[in-house]
């Protein structure tokens, strides 16, 4: 939209209103670059998936991380996100974390009254999610690790793949399609059913 | 007399520090502003506003997601927020924060059941 759309802002669609007491929840999905982010954002939002960024300028200097890029203006952090609405009155967002971990931080909260996340891997570059898991067990924030299988990945065995990724037993890994919408849902539902058997651990007398 | 200036593309930078005054982060309240903090008007545009905050209001009739507003006006989050501050110290919005799984009191389960039934539905 140009600076000029403003004068007349496309109206909401009003289909998609949402109650006027409304609260929200968020839930993450995090996950190395390429390994389906984005399309399980996409598979189970009501809404055409949308992008909102954040603009990191010079009032992000002085940070480590950012050596290399500190001679920019600024730069650009994207998070693809969908919706789902749970009930009436209460809303889920799914928010597609950037490929780039090292942003992460410096989208202040990013991570902070989450629910919970998902961590999304590729069965052919492991790797490529080692440093979203480290993240989210620094960050300490609840979350299954979801092995989105592609067509031409071989199987692997989840304790294989939990020794690989050297996540705790506590943690639960479960195999998806991103692609599909009862897949990626039923990825959510383990999710939450993780951070209320969590939950009540912690509740548990000493 | 020179042309009147036509602007096309995304707003750049000079705008967003007239907007925001040249303020790189809210103050009070909006500081704790999230992506998924809902965003609703309190009352009809007032005229004399700045056009974005129209149109964050004219967006905010029924409850938005802050990361949705910034998406459909192509505002980044930041400069958002500073706009949305000074709307909410206004009292021309109001901004309701995602419920978070646990709190003060510890775990919410009564929320995690909502949710878990929410997806079962699906």
């Amino acid at each position: 939209m140009d600076y000029n759309g403003f004068d007349r802002p496309a109206p909401p669609q009003r289909a998609e209103a949402l109650h006027a007491e409304s609260r929200s929840v968020k839930v993450m999905v995090a996950g190395g670059f390429g390994t389906g982010k984005t399309t399980m954002v996409g598979s189970v939002s009501e809404i055409v998936p949308l992008t909102t960024e954040e603009t990191l300028t010079q009032a992000s200097a002085g940070v480590d991380d950012l050596v290399g890029v500190a001679d920019k203006k600024s730069t650009t952090v994207s998070l693809d996100f969908g919706r789902i609405s749970l009930n009436e009155q209460l809303v889920l967002y799914l928010f597609g974390t950037p490929g780039q971990e090292r942003f992460w931080f410096l989208w202040n909260g990013l991570f902070k009254g989450a629910l919970g996340a998902v961590v999304l891997v590729d069965t052919r570059r492991l790797q490529s999610s080692f440093r979203a898991i480290e993240e989210m067990e620094r960050l300490d924030v609840p979350f299954v690790i979801a092995l989105n299988i592609f067509p031409d990945a071989r199987d692997h065995p989840v304790e294989e793949v939990r020794e690989a990724l050297a996540v705790s037993p506590h943690t639960p890994i479960i195999s998806c399609d991103a692609r599909d919408r009862a897949s990626s849902r039923d990825v959510l539902i383990a999710l939450v059913r993780h951070i209320k058997e969590r939950s009540a651990a912690a509740l548990e007398p000493r | 007399m020179t042309e009147p200036q036509v602007r096309s593309g995304r707003p750049g930078l000079e705008r967003y520090y007239i907007l925001t005054e040249g303020r790189a982060a809210p103050v009070g309240d909006a500081s704790s502003l999230d992506v998924a903090t809902l965003v609703v008007a309190c009352s009809a545009p007032e005229p004399g506003i700045e056009p974005e905050q129209d149109a964050v209001l004219r967006w905010c009739r029924d409850p938005l997601s802050v990361a949705e507003l910034g998406a459909h006006l192509e505002l980044p989050f930041n400069i958002l927020s500073v706009l949305l501050a000074d709307l909410l110290n206004r009292g021309l919005v109001q901004a309701r924060d995602p419920l978070a799984g646990t709190g003060d009191r510890g775990p919410d389960l009564t929320l995690l059941e909502e949710v878990l039934s929410g997806l079962q539905r699906l």
